[in-house]
């Protein structure tokens, strides 16, 4: 494709009102995905973001077998599970193997949940499974993009109000407990609001490509720089670049799933941060220390 | 009568037949690495492996070879790339490195569904994929099964008592001569064999069922390590048989019934041992009662 036919092609894509929803609601799940992922990978929480993606799909697919809004699934069961675990919390901590066994375990639950959906509709061929695990955001309708939107802007709100305190506790729950931080509290809550980010995610980019928004982008920022308020807005810019990147080029490229393009960019990006971070490393000494400090005592919840 | 009945009608059929035999290969295969994967806690790592096989299926779909290959391929591959880029010894690197797994783990499957949407496919291909198909093996197939679970077995028997040292102690071991990254390696490749084995059953979603499962079950139940592979390989074929004959009988997938049956048995071995600890630790307390 040559250079003039791209540019009108890119100038066109905002005439389409499918693609005009997708940039709306992509925008606002990237922004919160990037500011919540800021804080997963800070605490060290990517397996947990990963156990709410599949939890996600088990939901998404309960809702639809016992035919119920998807959206009503996947925001019930993440948010529940989620504050399940952080209720569970650090006194019964799970290890890596519980986790993966209650994993599968959703998973081949949402398998079951899928067939008998299916099995009910003969016409449907799991599609909706399909776009569960991988995403529709071309296929939102107006309604669903607004609401994506609010709840991506209300995420976004959520954390900065709380991105202090967050911080604090995310960095030393110590002495953010000592000084009266209520780190119990902050930390179910924003397992709560990680809840949220996954179920609203799976309708843009799907339950398995969950993390290529919320750690990749994030994981950048982490190698950039060690500033968390300047960390934080890296990774929210970085994460709407990405989709907004990956909208693009599945456009221009109609063989390019969206989900795949977003992913894709996401990684590249994610790339190039490592790639960027450990050439000058020799030269640096271990800046790294700097980023030791903010490493926290615990791993997963 | 009437269950007897069906169930021999059931093995009436040919493909019901080359189920149980690939089944079971698979489970005896899976549930002897899955033990070791266990006992040396990567899980994570099994996951990823069994996550890559998907794109590697896919891939091998859309250029018109066998997805058996493409699982053996990435399998086998995402095990070296792992074995050798992952440095275990740094506990500290864990926040970064599950960042950097999460975003490959991503990436992986995003190319399986660009190469599944790049071959106009129908959706019950990937579905079967992801989530397994135990209809149209055939005994062909059976017999690859067979060459490759028996050679990584063989394998695995050469390496065990090595390999169960570095597992326990690696410090030791490696003091006492024995070469630790290569056995860690090697045990990686045959996890990776493994798992593309099982991925062709249960689909790349639900190999976990078969490999973490059992073999956890088998760790909750004994500490002691032959039995303990012995109990995984022999509630992994288990759960396998009893998963096949229940998706014969109902029109739901066999992944979701192996899935739900290990995690019970799972659940089960869990609350038996947390019942005879208590009273274990009760008893304990009463005789120290009495001798005070």
């Amino acid at each position: 494709m040559d250079t003039p036919s791209m540019l009108g092609s890119i100038t066109s894509v905002f005439s389409h009102p499918f693609m005009r929803d997708a940039f709306l609601a992509g925008t606002g799940i990237a922004a919160s995905c990037g500011l919540v992922g800021y804080f997963v990978v800070l605490r060290g929480q990517v397996f947990t973001g990963d156990a709410l993606s599949h939890v996600a799909f088990t939901g998404a697919l309960a809702a639809l077998a016992a035919g119920l809004d998807l959206r009503l699934g996947l925001f019930g069961a993440t948010v529940a599970v989620a504050v399940g675990m952080g209720l569970l919390g650090r006194s019964a901590r799970a290890d890596d193997v519980v986790i993966g066994s209650v994993f599968v375990w959703m998973l081949g639950l949402g398998v079951l949940f899928l067939s008998i959906y299916t099995a009910g509709r003969s016409g449907t061929n799991g599609t909706q499974g399909v776009s569960v695990l991988f995403g529709s955001i071309l296929g939102l309708s107006p309604a669903a993009a607004g609401t994506a939107a609010l709840i991506g802007v209300s995420v976004c709100a959520l954390i900065i109000a709380v991105a202090r305190p967050l911080l604090f506790a995310s960095i030393d729950e110590a002495g953010a407990a000592g000084v009266g931080v209520p780190v119990r509290a902050l930390g179910i809550g924003f397992l709560a609001i990680v809840g949220v980010t996954a179920a609203e995610t799976t309708q843009a980019v799907g339950a398995l490509l969950l993390l290529g928004l919320l750690a990749a982008p994030a994981a950048a920022a982490h190698l950039l720089t060690t500033g968390p308020y300047k960390g934080l807005a890296l990774s929210c810019g970085l994460a709407v670049v990405a989709v907004w990147a990956g909208l693009l080029l599945s456009y221009v490229f109609g063989w390019m799933p969206p989900s795949f393009a977003i992913v894709a960019t996401s990684t590249v990006i994610y790339g190039g941060a490592a790639a960027r971070s450990r050439v000058p490393v020799g030269r640096r000494g271990r800046t790294g220390a700097g980023r030791h400090e903010l490493r926290t005592p615990g791993g997963d919840v | 009568m009437g269950v007897a009945s069906d169930i021999r009608q059931m093995f009436g059929y040919p493909f019901m037949v080359n189920a149980f035999r690939a089944g079971t290969i698979v489970a005896i295969a899976s549930g002897s690495m899955g033990w070791f994967m266990v006992l040396r806690r990567q899980t994570f790592a099994g996951h990823t492996l069994s996550l890559v096989g998907f794109p590697g299926a896919a891939g091998a779909v859309l250029l018109g070879v066998s997805p058996a290959l493409g699982y053996f391929g990435f399998c086998i591959a995402a095990a070296l790339v792992i074995g050798l880029a992952v440095r275990t010894d740094e506990a500290g690197t864990y926040r970064e490195e599950s960042a950097l797994i999460g975003s490959v783990q991503a990436m992986a499957l995003a190319c399986g569904f660009l190469f599944v949407g790049l071959y106009h496919g129908n959706l019950n291909g990937l579905t079967s994929l992801l989530f397994g198909s135990f209809l149209g093996i055939t005994p062909g197939d059976v017999l690859a099964l067979l060459l490759v679970a028996g050679g990584s077995l063989v394998a695995l028997c050469l390496i065990a008592r090595p390999l169960l040292f570095t597992s326990v102690d690696p410090e030791v071991a490696a003091a006492a001569g024995l070469p630790v990254r290569p056995i860690s390696l090697g045990f990686l490749v045959l996890l990776g064999i493994a798992v593309a084995e099982a991925s062709q059953v249960t689909g790349s979603l639900l190999v976990f069922s078969l490999l973490v499962l059992p073999a956890a079950t088998a760790h909750v139940i004994t500490g002691r390590p032959l039995l303990g592979i012995a109990l995984s390989m022999a509630f992994a074929v288990l759960v396998t048989w009893a998963g096949l004959v229940i998706a014969y009988f109902t029109p739901y997938p066999t992944g979701a019934f192996i899935a739900t049956l290990s995690f019970g048995a799972y659940v089960a071995a869990r609350v038996i041992r947390l019942g005879s600890h208590r009273s274990r630790f009760q008893a304990s307390v009463a005789s120290a009662g009495v001798r005070a």
